[in-house]
C-alpha cells in the first residue's frame, strides 16, 4: 500500500490568476488563500462551516473555503472578495453595502459579499424573504442585518445587469 | 462656525478597504520569521495540576519552545483587576470583596474547562496543535462547583480555598425603606428569576501577533483588543519596562461587544514567550477556544418582591441577586452594581434595596459585555411589573404609564450613587413620551382589540413591553490628540478603539466641524499607545461622550491657533479669521483664503525669515466627565407562538429611544439594530451550557446558535432627541442599548401570548423546547 502523500500539486485559476502550489494535504482552502496566496480578505470565524465568513465561489458556486482542502481544488476557478473591485471603481455590490451601512467590523462582510453575488446572479429580482434566506448561512454580529439586506435589495434595484458580473 | 457634519450620515471613511478585503485584522499580519502558537487548556471544570511532560512536545521538528509555568514563573502575577469601587461608594453599600486572583497560566489548579496550563509555539499553527497533543498533563479531578446556588452554600467545594467561601462579593444597596414599605404594601408581589449565561460572541475570535525587540528591550503587540492602554499597562507591571518602549495597537478588529474588553491570560502569555524566543509570536483563537476562553456574562439568579399599592403605583422593591461569576473576578463590582443600580430603570421606586452576592463557580470567568448587568436588571423588574400587572387585572402598558418618571420631575434623582461615587441622577429623557411612541408605532391599542379573536381562532400573539436607562459614556477620562500637518492634514489620535462603530468617521465629522475641514481631510489613528501616551478605551457606551468631547474641544484649540498663525499671515486678529472648507479667511474678504497648508507652512521659520508665531498646531485634551449621561429606551416586541412546535415568531419591533444629540445617524441606527439582534439571540437562541459535573457544552456554533437574518424582523426605530447637559456634544451612549431591552421585550410579549395557558417566563433563553414546556406544565397542572 502506498504512503498516503502529505503534500500535493495543484494548479487553480484565482480572480484569473493562475496558480501552482505545492501544498499540505491538510490545508484547507481558506489557508491557503490567505497564507499561500496572501489574499486575507477570506475570513476564518468558526472553521467549522457554519459562520459563513470564509464564503467564496468555486467554480461559480458558494463555498465555505473553511470546509474544503486546497488538495481537492487542482483545475478549479475560484473568485474572491479582492476580485470584485475594478482598480479604483467599487463593484456595484459594494457600492450599495456602503450607501446602506451594510457593514460596521467588516469581518462577516467579504462571505456576505460573495454569497449575495451568487445570489442576485440567480434570484435577479428577489423580495426582501428572498435575501434574508440567502444570507441565513452568513452570520453577522454588528449590523442586526438589516442594513446588509436593504444593500442587496439596492444593488438588486440599481444595478441588475452589472450586478453580478465579476471581472 | 458652521457645523457640517454633526448629525449628518456621511459615508464611512472605514469602509473601502473592508468591502475590498483589505482591512488589516490581527490574522492578517504577517511578520518575517513568524512562530505560532497554541495553549494547552484544562480539559476538566476543576483539577489539581499535578504534573506536567513536555519532552516529547519539545521534540517535534517545527517546534520553537514549550512553556510551563514554571518557564516563566519570574513573570508570573496575577492578571490585573479593573472595576475597583470608590471608598465614598464602598462604605454606602457594605462592600465586601475578597481577591481571586488568576495568574496567567495555571499554577496547581485549573478552575474552570479551557485555563490555560501550557504554551506550544512552532513554525506554523497546524505542527503547533499536533505539539500540543504530545503535551501530557497530569490532573487530579476534583468536584467541581456548577450550580449557581449551591456554590454559595457555606459547605460548598471551595474554589479558592484560602477564602471562607464562594461569595467572593457582597454588598447592600439600599434607597429609602422597602423593609417597611413592604409591610405596609396592599400588594407584594415575589418572583424567582434567572438569566442564564451567554455571551457576545463576535465573528472574529481572539488573537495577537507580538513582535519582540529583546536587544531594545521593546515589545510590539497588535491585540484585537478594546482597550490597548490597559493592556500596555499591564505588561508595564509585569515587565517593568517604562511604557513608551511596549507598544500595544489594536487593528482592525472584528466585532468586541466588550468580549474584546477584558485583560486576558494570553495577552501575558504570548509577549512572554515572544521575548523568550526572541521570535515574532502570533497566536489566534479558534471558535473552540473562544467559547470556553473568552469571557462569558449575564448569569444571574434573582429572588425579587415587588410590592404596590391597589391601583398599581409601585412602593417598594427588594431585590437578592446571585451572580454566577464563573472561575475568577477580575472586574470588581461592576456587572452586580450596574444590575442594582439599572433595577429602577424608567420607574419610580421610592424604596429599593438589593442584596448581591457574587459566587465563584468552575466556568469560564464572568465580565461584561453589551449591556454589562443591566439587561439581567430589566428582565428581572420588567418581568416583575408585568407580573404585578396581571395579578392586579391592569394592562402592562397602564402600569407602565402609573409608574414611569414624568418629563415634570427631570432631573430625576433615584438617591443612588452610580458606580463612580457619582449621585446618580436622570439627566434628561420624557420616557412617557418614548412609550407612547413606541405604542403608537405598534398600533397597541388595535391589537389588544384584536388579540383576543385571534385567539379563539388559535393564534396566539403577544405583545411586549421593555424599558432601559443606560448610564452611558463613563469616565474617568479620554484623551484625544489632534494636530494639522504641512499639507493641511489633520490627525486626530484617541485612546478610543473601535471594532465596527465607525470612529474613523464619526470623530473625522468631530474634527473637521471643530475646526473647519473638509471631512475627507481628516485622518483619525485610535487604539494605538504610540499615538497617544495614556487612554481607557472603548466599551461602556463611552466613545462618542468621551473620546468624542475631547476630540471637539481638541480641535477647538487647534482652531483657534491655526486662526492666530493665519491672523499673523493674513495681518488680520485671529477673532476676524474664519476658517472653513479647509481655506482660512479674513470674515467678510472671501477672496482672503488661503488653504490651511499655507497657514501651516508659513508658520514653519526658513532662513530666509524666522517665524512670527509658532509653528503648533497642535491640541491634546484628557476630557473628565463629571459623571455618565442617561440614554433610555423603550422597546415593544409583537410576536406570536406556535404552540405545537414552541416556535417563536418575531412579526414587528420597535424601538423609541434616546440617545441625545447624533453624530451619525446611520451609524447610530446600525448600533441600535445590532445590538437589538444581539439581545434577541440572547433572549431565544444562545446559551452556554455546563453540564452536572462541570464539563462545558456549547463549544461551537452549533451548539450555541446565533441568530441569522431569517429569525430577525425589520426594525423600526424612533429616535427622541434630549440632548444630554453633561457633555458639550449633547450626545450619549447608543453602543449597548439595543441588547439590553431585547431579551425582556420577548419574553414579556411571550407570556402576553400564553395568558390562556396561564404560563410564567422565569428563565431564558425561550428556546421552543422551553415554550413547550412552559404550555405543558400549565396545562397538567
Amino acid at each position: 500500500m502506498t504512503e498516503p502523500r502529505t503534500q500535493c500539486s495543484i494548479r487553480l485559476r484565482v480572480n484569473g490568476q493562475e496558480f501552482e502550489h505545492t501544498v499540505e494535504s491538510r490545508q484547507s482552502l481558506a489557508d491557503f488563500l490567505r497564507e499561500d496566496l496572501d489574499l486575507t480578505g477570506t475570513h476564518l470565524g468558526c472553521e467549522h462551516g457554519v459562520c459563513g465568513a470564509c464564503t467564496i465561489l468555486l467554480d461559480g458556486e458558494t463555498v465555505r473555503s473553511c470546509l474544503l482542502l486546497a488538495a481537492q481544488c487542482d483545475g478549479v476557478e475560484i473568485n474572491t472578495v479582492e476580485g470584485l473591485a475594478r482598480g479604483d471603481q467599487l463593484h456595484p455590490l459594494q457600492e450599495a453595502f456602503q450607501a446602506e451601512h451594510g457593514l460596521q467590523c467588516g469581518f462577516c462582510t467579504p462571505g456576505m459579499l460573495m454569497s449575495a453575488l451568487a445570489f442576485l446572479r440567480d434570484t435577479p429580482q428577489p423580495t426582501e424573504a428572498d435575501v434574508r434566506e440567502a444570507l441565513a448561512g452568513n452570520l453577522c454580529r454588528c449590523t442586526g442585518y438589516q442594513s446588509i439586506v436593504a444593500a442587496v435589495l439596492r444593488a438588486a434595484r440599481e444595478a441588475p445587469e452589472s450586478v453580478t458580473t465579476i471581472s | 462656525m458652521v457645523t457640517r457634519y454633526f448629525g449628518a450620515s456621511v459615508t464611512r471613511r472605514e469602509d473601502p478597504r473592508f468591502l475590498r478585503g483589505l482591512g488589516r485584522y490581527v490574522d492578517d499580519i504577517k511578520l518575517p520569521g513568524l512562530l505560532h502558537a497554541t495553549i494547552v487548556r484544562s480539559p476538566h471544570p476543576y483539577a489539581r495540576l499535578e504534573a506536567m511532560r513536555v519532552d516529547a512536545a519539545r521534540a517535534l521538528p517545527g517546534v520553537a519552545g514549550v512553556f510551563m509555568f514554571e518557564d516563566l514563573a519570574t513573570w508570573m502575577k496575577p492578571m490585573p483587576e479593573a472595576g475597583a469601587a470608590p471608598l465614598a461608594l464602598r462604605e454606602r453599600i457594605g462592600l465586601t470583596s475578597r481577591v481571586t486572583p488568576q495568574y496567567p497560566m495555571a499554577r496547581d489548579r485549573v478552575r474552570y474547562v479551557g485555563e490555560p496550563v501550557a504554551v506550544v509555539v512552532a513554525q506554523n499553527r497546524a505542527t503547533a496543535e499536533d505539539a500540543a497533543d504530545l503535551v501530557e498533563v497530569q490532573y487530579e479531578p476534583l468536584s467541581a462547583v456548577v450550580d449557581t446556588e449551591a456554590a454559595a452554600a457555606p459547605d460548598a467545594p471551595r474554589l479558592h480555598p484560602d477564602l471562607d467561601s464562594n461569595v467572593a462579593l457582597q454588598f447592600t444597596h439600599a434607597v429609602g425603606d422597602a423593609a417597611a414599605a413592604i409591610q405596609a404594601a396592599d400588594v407584594v408581589v415575589r418572583e424567582r428569576f434567572r438569566v442564564h449565561r451567554y455571551t457576545g460572541s463576535p465573528v472574529e475570535c481572539r488573537g495577537l501577533v507580538v513582535d519582540p525587540h529583546p536587544v531594545d528591550n521593546r515589545l510590539t503587540v497588535w491585540d484585537a483588543t478594546q482597550f490597548p492602554h490597559f493592556i500596555q499597562n499591564a505588561l508595564v507591571q509585569v515587565l517593568g519596562w517604562p511604557a513608551h518602549r511596549i507598544r500595544v495597537a489594536a487593528p482592525d478588529v472584528g466585532g468586541g461587544f466588550g468580549v474584546k474588553a477584558s485583560m486576558y491570560p494570553e495577552e501575558i502569555l504570548i509577549p512572554l514567550v515572544a521575548l523568550q524566543l526572541g521570535k515574532p509570536v502570533k497566536w489566534i483563537e479558534d471558535r473552540r477556544e473562544h467559547f470556553m476562553a473568552s469571557i462569558h456574562s449575564r448569569e444571574q439568579v434573582h429572588e425579587i418582591e415587588i410590592a404596590a399599592t391597589h391601583d398599581g403605583e409601585i412602593v417598594a422593591v427588594h431585590d437578592r441577586l446571585l451572580v454566577d461569576q464563573g472561575a475568577y473576578n477580575p472586574w470588581g463590582i461592576v456587572q452586580p452594581y450596574n444590575t442594582a443600580t439599572h433595577m429602577p430603570g424608567l420607574f419610580r421606586i421610592p424604596n429599593l434595596t438589593v442584596e448581591a452576592r457574587m459566587v465563584m463557580t468552575n466556568k469560564t470567568p464572568h465580565a461584561p459585555y453589551r449591556g454589562a448587568g443591566r439587561p439581567e436588571a430589566v428582565f428581572v423588574m420588567d418581568r416583575a411589573i408585568d407580573r404585578l400587572a396581571r395579578i392586579l387585572g391592569l394592562d402592562p402598558a397602564d402600569i407602565r404609564r402609573r409608574n414611569f418618571v414624568r418629563p415634570e420631575e427631570m432631573p430625576y434623582n433615584t438617591g443612588q450613587l452610580y458606580r463612580d461615587g457619582q449621585p446618580l441622577i436622570y439627566d434628561s429623557g420624557n420616557y412617557p413620551e418614548a412609550l407612547e411612541k413606541a405604542l403608537a408605532a405598534i398600533d397597541y391599542d388595535a391589537f389588544r382589540a384584536e388579540q383576543e379573536s385571534l385567539r379563539d381562532r388559535g393564534r396566539y400573539r403577544g405583545v411586549g413591553i421593555s424599558s432601559y436607562i443606560e448610564g452611558t459614556g463613563v469616565g474617568p477620562y479620554e484623551g484625544a490628540t489632534v494636530y494639522v500637518d504641512p499639507s493641511g492634514g489633520v490627525v486626530v489620535a484617541t485612546g478610543a478603539c473601535s471594532q465596527g462603530q465607525g470612529h474613523e468617521t464619526t470623530f473625522a465629522q468631530l474634527a473637521a466641524d471643530a475646526i473647519g475641514v473638509p471631512v475627507d481631510q481628516v485622518t483619525v489613528i485610535n487604539a494605538d499607545t504610540a499615538a497617544i501616551p495614556v487612554g481607557v478605551g472603548t466599551f461602556a457606551s463611552r466613545s462618542a461622550v468621551v473620546a468624542g468631547s475631547a476630540v471637539n474641544e481638541a480641535g477647538k484649540r487647534v482652531r483657534a491657533k491655526l486662526a492666530r498663525a493665519a491672523g499673523s499671515l493674513m495681518e488680520a486678529s485671529p477673532d476676524d479669521i474664519d476658517i472653513e472648507d479647509g481655506q482660512a479667511f479674513v470674515r467678510g474678504a472671501p477672496w482672503s483664503a488661503v488653504s490651511l497648508a499655507r497657514v501651516v507652512q508659513s508658520a514653519l521659520p526658513t532662513y530666509a525669515s524666522p517665524s512670527t508665531v509658532e509653528a503648533d498646531f497642535e491640541a491634546t485634551v484628557y476630557r473628565q466627565v463629571p459623571t455618565v449621561t442617561y440614554a433610555s429606551a423603550v422597546h415593544v416586541a409583537l410576536i406570536e407562538v406556535d404552540i405545537d412546535t414552541g416556535m417563536i415568531k418575531l412579526l414587528r419591533y420597535v424601538v423609541a429611544h434616546d440617545c441625545g444629540r447624533v453624530i451619525n445617524p446611520m451609524i447610530v441606527d446600525g448600533q441600535i439594530c445590532g445590538g437589538v439582534v444581539q439581545g434577541i439571540g440572547g433572549g431565544l437562541f444562545e446559551a452556554l451550557v455546563y453540564d452536572e459535573a462541570g464539563q462545558f457544552l456549547s463549544s461551537s456554533l452549533m451548539d450555541y446558535l446565533l441568530p441569522t437574518s431569517v429569525e430577525v424582523p425589520h426594525l423600526e426605530l424612533i429616535h427622541l432627541d434630549y440632548p444630554s447637559p453633561r457633555n458639550p456634544l449633547g450626545v450619549k451612549g447608543v453602543g449597548e442599548g439595543g441588547a439590553i431591552s431585547s431579551p425582556t421585550a420577548i419574553a414579556n410579549a411571550v407570556e402576553d401570548a400564553l395568558q390562556p395557558f396561564g404560563v410564567c417566563v422565569r428563565e431564558t433563553p425561550l428556546s421552543p423546547e422551553r415554550v413547550i414546556s412552559l404550555i405543558q406544565q400549565k396545562q397538567s397542572s
